[in-house]
């Protein structure tokens, strides 16, 4: 009789993300038994702590929420509370949004790309230690990023935190010199998106394809950023006030992040660029569009670790975009549509660089939030990474332990997973038995 | 110091965004990675290097039973501990707790609270060891950090202003918008490091820096009130990201009616 063979692999911290997560998997006689994405950051409580403040604090509250993200808590927050208070914003209120995620695109995009996914493609430990072989791609990184956070404080008032957004529109437009200024940066990211998105497209990617329902939002006129209905690509298209008739949390015993579920089978599902792009590519500005077409990918693309290059033709998109309302830009009055507080409630969808986020809050005739729900794109995105991780962990079993753990760290990198928003959201150690 | 000092990036409970203000340093990121050797940075390098360290920068705020067993380890291991941000000075937006039901808290956001371990308030590492430096803001200005981490390294004394964000905004030109628009604004009472943005985009500043050097927040609630503030508009704008600083949060308890801090 042959005695069990039990392989534990564990990453205590898994590196080069956002926020703190551990993976656990558990081999017995090469079969793998379990797989744990767990995070253990500490949980901060942000939905019960909003309950009794006024309204107008839930974009400064949800914004903390996530350092590299908190336009998209700002923008789906403030959507959410216009529905409760039956506010209607203006065309200009609205282009100026746009501009403003534009921005948290770029940047966010830009920290992940090349601060912390490119690294795993040349074998560095960082982008500082990748800096001493591609000095001139890194600091081509650095600048686009730089360029990304210039647009959120001219238009934000600064780039982590904005204080710029309300509910109703903006405390302040930006002027139009402010804008024009950021002109010639911008033309010269439109052209250094593009070498970037053509650069990272030709990275050897591992031949890992699944079957995936990936969930994105549709506007029949844009690109998805503040508004569209909830779209799948096995046929989900609801209003994206639906979410919770579609989709639900669970809890598991491993993470202090809620797990999203579709419904009514609870399985997995897949958000972030990967699937915006395989659902909305027609609706890319002309140059992202038409790179999408140059760089051998026959979409619709179900190869997680080629997010990164819809991540790139997501920054183009966003050049382009920006560069449009910037030209277009005559000012924007009234900044804010005043209103009256109200009980109501209100839920939207927007989405954020990681994917598609969903809040609802409920408000008191006085202004105060009675209720709030927020359902960030990673907790949507965590059991999909560990059904993914299950997947792929066979055909990597022959590896030393640390090289396996490395190789599935790679892997969960491609989601770009932001822990800090899931938690009330992950911990990778792997258990070989 | 004759080698490289020895940097370090911890996280405890937090949004990433003041560890990310280092990234943000586009400019001189990989000079400053000449200047110091960067051993353990979770977030930014896959390399991980075990103490002792010359310079540790501390994120967040105490939250956990875990956490609190782990800043002791940090302190242990750190040369010179400095905290960067509000959370890690003041507790964060996350010490709202501090005034609030904890079993209540963890059953409004987990159906299953028997998995979530966490403790009754949320504190700021200077409650739990010796602190070296604080850095303040939500988040941290990047020129600050940088200006500390310089400092350290050249062995003098961070300069950080200590004045309130009044004077920022007087030598950017801005009209006062507590006087010119009736704004309930914190500039009086507030520490400057932020530049004194919020005034300028029109509104009221929200003590993203916590309190500056000597402030006197009665008097400034007082006369607030005095001119049609409510105490429903004033607490809460004392009580966010740094509502466990203790100014802060004295006046803020002496103008709530139903404030009962520590009852938990």
């Amino acid at each position: 009789m042959t005695s069990q063979r039990t392989r534990t692999i564990e990453v205590g911290a898994i590196t080069r993300v956002e926020g703190e997560g551990a993976l656990r998997v558990k081999i017995e006689n090469d079969v793998v038994q379990d797989v744990q994405l767990s995070i253990y950051e500490p949980p901060r409580f942000f939905e019960a702590l909003l309950r009794g403040r006024p309204l107008e604090d839930v974009p400064d509250i949800t914004a903390r929420i996530c350092g590299i993200c908190p336009i998209a808590y700002q923008m789906t927050a403030v959507h959410a509370l216009e529905q409760a208070l039956g506010v209607r914003i203006t065309s200009d209120i609205r282009r100026l949004r746009r501009l403003l995620y534009c921005g948290e695109w770029i940047e966010s995009h830009g920290v992940h790309m090349h601060l912390l996914h490119i690294p795993d493609f040349f074998g560095c430990a960082s982008s500082i230690e990748l800096a001493k072989r591609y000095p001139d791609e890194v600091n081509r990184g650095l600048r686009l990023k730089k360029i990304g956070n210039r647009l959120l404080e001219v238009t934000g008032g600064r780039a982590v935190h904005p204080i710029n957004v309300a509910v109703g529109g903006f405390y302040r437009a930006p002027r139009r010199s402010e804008l024009q200024s950021l002109r010639d940066d911008f033309l010269w990211g439109l052209d250094a998106s593009i070498d970037v998105t053509k650069w990272v497209a030709r990275f050897d990617f591992p031949d890992f394809v699944r079957d995936y329902e990936m969930v994105a939002l549709r506007h029949p006129d844009e690109y998805p950023m503040n508004e569209g209905r909830l779209v799948s690509t096995v046929g989900l298209d609801v209003p994206s006030q639906e979410f919770e008739t579609h989709f639900d949390e669970r809890q598991v015993p491993h993470s202090t992040a809620l797990q999203a579920v579709r419904l009514p089978a609870e399985t997995n599902y897949f958000v972030g660029p990967l699937a915006r792009v395989n659902l909305n590519r027609q609706l890319l500005y002309p140059a992202a569009r038409q790179l999408s077409d140059d760089v051998g990918i026959a979409w619709p693309c179900m190869n997680p670790y080629q997010s990164i290059v819809t991540r790139g033709l997501e920054v183009v998109h966003a050049f382009e975009e920006a560069l449009s309302i910037i030209d277009d830009y005559q000012g924007c009055a009234p900044a804010k549509i005043a209103y009256e507080p109200r009980a109501g409630e209100g839920a939207w969808a927007t989405e954020a660089p990681r994917g598609m986020i969903y809040h609802r809050y409920r408000t008191t005739s006085e202004g105060l939030i009675e209720f709030a729900k927020i359902v960030p794109p990673t907790s949507q995105n965590q059991r999909q990474i560990e059904v993914d991780l299950r997947a792929y962990l066979p055909s990597v079993l022959d590896l030393p332990d640390a090289e396996l753990g490395m190789a599935c760290e790679r892997l969960i990198r491609s989601y770009d997973p932001c822990i800090s928003c899931a938690t009330h959201f992950l911990k990778l150690e792997i258990d070989r038995q | 110091m004759s080698h490289k000092p020895r940097l370090a990036v911890f996280k405890f409970a937090s949004c990433d965004g003041c560890q990310l203000q280092l990234l943000s340093c586009e400019d001189e990121l990989l000079s400053l990675a000449e200047s110091v050797e960067i051993v353990h940075f979770i977030e930014a390098s896959s390399h991980v290097e075990a103490g002792p360290y010359d310079i540790a920068l501390v994120e967040g705020s105490i939250t956990t039973a875990h956490d609190r067993q782990r800043i002791q380890v940090v302190r242990e291991q750190s040369q010179t501990l400095v905290t960067i941000g509000a959370c890690a000075t003041a507790g964060g937006i996350q010490a709202l707790k501090n005034w609030g039901d904890r079993a209540d808290y963890v059953r409004s956001v987990y159906a299953q609270p028997e998995y979530i371990q966490t403790l009754a308030t949320s504190t700021a590492i200077a409650d739990h060891v010796r602190v070296d430096f604080e850095l303040r803001g939500c988040p941290i200005n990047r020129f600050q950090l940088l200006e500390v981490l310089q400092a350290l390294v050249a062995g003098r004394k961070p300069r950080t202003p200590t004045h309130s964000v009044c004077l920022d905004c007087k030598r950017r030109g801005t009209v006062c918008i507590a006087i010119a628009r009736d704004a309930a604004c914190l500039g009086p009472i507030t520490q400057a490091g932020c530049g004194a943005i919020c005034p300028d985009f029109q509104r009221g500043c929200y003590g993203c820096f916590g309190p500056s050097a000597q402030p006197n927040c009665d008097s400034l609630a007082d006369w607030y009130v005095q001119d049609r503030t409510t105490h429903v508009q004033l607490v809460p704008l004392l009580r966010n990201f740094n509502a466990d600083a203790e100014a802060f949060k004295a006046t803020g308890d002496r103008i709530d009616p139903h404030s009962e801090p520590g009852t938990v």
